[in-house]
């Protein structure tokens, strides 16, 4: 890269952020997605309505929250609903545009691992933290944006376990396995985004940013990475978006840019 | 009637060895205080249920309190892991965890049916994921439409423990903000304990509060700041710095059992 004046996470808050539309109503992870949200909301979409499974719908947190029950999110919201709530009557029946999420590990047919990698389940290499709301927010939201930063450990051909569903094994699964909501749409990492291929479900690089180079997107890809025709190369970040972000993340107090359930 | 008593009667009362113990408070509200004196008290082969088990069960699994785990999220929100916990599931250190694992719309649930009486409880969730064929989770049809659907089984602790902004003299709690799944935990347990920020002579009326009424709880006991590093809406505010700090002492053996002769 040579224009170096804002850092790869920078363009992938940014990037995330551009995929919410105003109005839409956004079923949000802590870290990485949270981040974008806010800064979507701080932009072009102010009235983008934002709900964590704490229970806060509608929440306007004027700086970033370091969990998702952080009090600026109760103190802002429309209203603010007990657990066994916001999953029953709120996600389950598919009430939310777009499901937010983060993912430890990914794979190509957008399958999330956040529970054990490597050795087995009752003695894992490493022990991730679990499913918390994510298996139910990529089955019930309208559809599911990934945000998660790009390495050939994190993107990987087949999950060690499926702790949410993207498309299972390829086309057909999600409607086997009763989903209702239409699965991932998009992954946005440090590197571009990547999107399903219409017939295959399985992801391929659609976007990359400025001064990325394809070859490096592939290094990256634990999987045989497939370009789109019509690749886009992404706009860089705007001065005010990029403004936006500083301001928020210089009022969240404790900035955290990891991703979690 | 629920008993005032003091925190070290209340978990002495109420909290035994092999017990099914449920901790909630969903980053809000967690009960610090109470799980810090079930350290003190030194309780063993307690299976600990909570669907964020956060630094409080981080702290019960290094202490060597538990047996078993029912969760649904098991991080340090924000921060990253939970070394305890993992060093127990990895290493078996200080003992080996047995882990029963959902999602939180999964534990949600199980605690409504544990509520409600019920045996079980019904969602749309889990199908095509790694967690679906585990005991507490089994397929079920819809006696109406024929839809395949999920049953999870209701939890029934033996006692539930969680922390609330108030109560009066008679024993009745209020709790508002973001209020997670007390109630439901309150209402499917054996036995309760409810720490509080405050007792009052009477409690004013809140439409947004939830309401435990003294004859649905076992135990109160006054701990003011009884949550932190949590918080209490309108009481306390999150102490995002420790669950930063907590890290660095978590991920070392030898700083971590420092932590605990400080708590003794």
């Amino acid at each position: 890269m040579t224009d170096c004046d804002y850092t790869s996470d920078e363009m992938m808050a940014v990037s995330a952020a551009r995929a919410l539309r105003d109005g839409m109503t956004c079923f949000v992870g802590i870290g990485l997605p949270s981040t974008a949200a806010n800064l979507a909301r701080a932009t072009h979409a102010p009235g983008l309505v934002l709900i964590y499974e704490s229970g806060t719908i509608g929440a306007k947190p004027g700086s970033l929250p370091l969990s998702i029950g952080d009090g600026i999110l109760a103190q802002t919201a429309d209203a603010v609903v007990g657990v066994p709530e916001i999953f029953n009557y709120w996600l389950q029946p598919g009430r939310i545009d777009v499901g937010f999420l983060g993912a430890a590990q990914i794979d190509k047919f957008g399958n999330i691992n956040t529970t054990v990698i490597g050795g087995d389940y009752r003695k894992p290499k490493v022990r991730l933290p679990g499913a918390g709301g994510a298996p139910e927010i990529a089955a019930s939201c309208r559809e599911v944006i990934v945000v998660v930063r790009q390495s050939n450990r994190s993107f990987v051909e087949r999950v060690d376990f499926i702790t949410s569903v993207g498309y299972g094994s390829g086309p057909g699964d999600r409607e086997r396995l009763g989903l209702t909501g239409a699965g991932p749409k998009k992954i946005i990492t440090d590197l571009g985004v990547l999107e399903p291929g219409p017939a295959t479900l399985e992801f391929r690089l659609t976007g990359v940013y400025p001064g990325v180079e394809i070859p490096t997107v592939r290094e990256r890809t634990g999987w045989d990475l497939t370009v789109a025709p019509d690749l886009e190369t992404i706009a860089p970040p705007s001065t005010a978006e990029l403004a936006a972000l500083r301001e928020l993340q210089a009022r969240g107090g404790v900035q955290s840019t990891r991703s979690d359930g | 009637m629920a008993r005032i008593v003091s925190l070290a009667e209340a978990v002495r009362l109420a909290v035994h060895d092999g017990d099914t113990v449920a901790m909630e408070g969903f980053t809000h509200l967690i009960p610090f205080a109470a799980g810090h004196e079930v350290i003190r008290q030194g309780r063993r082969d307690l299976t600990l249920i909570r669907m964020t088990p956060d630094l409080i069960y981080d702290q019960l699994i290094g202490a060597g309190c538990a047996r078993k785990l029912i969760f649904s999220w098991g991080g340090n929100p924000g921060v990253g892991s939970l070394h305890r916990f993992r060093d127990a599931v990895e290493h078996g250190w200080p003992a080996p965890l047995e882990l029963e694992e959902h999602s939180h719309a999964g534990m949600a649930n199980r605690y409504v049916a544990g509520a409600s009486g019920l045996p079980f409880a019904v969602l749309r969730g889990y199908n095509g994921t790694g967690l679906a064929s585990t005991g507490s989770i089994r397929p079920i049809t819809c006696p109406f439409t024929g839809e395949a659907l999920t049953a999870v089984s209701a939890l029934r602790p033996d006692v539930a423990i969680v922390h609330a902004q108030r109560a009066d003299r008679a024993g009745n709690v209020q709790l508002w903000g973001i209020v997670g799944v007390q109630k439901e935990a309150v209402l499917s347990s054996e036995r309760s304990v409810v720490t509080v920020e405050e007792i009052v002579d009477s409690l004013d009326q809140r439409p947004d509060a939830v309401v435990l009424p003294s004859w649905t709880v076992s135990y109160v006991a006054e701990v003011p700041d009884g949550a932190h590093p949590s918080y209490a809406l309108g009481y306390s505010v999150r102490d995002n710095d420790y669950y930063a700090k907590w890290d660095a002492i978590s991920r070392d053996r030898e700083a971590f059992t420092q932590w605990l002769e400080d708590l003794q």
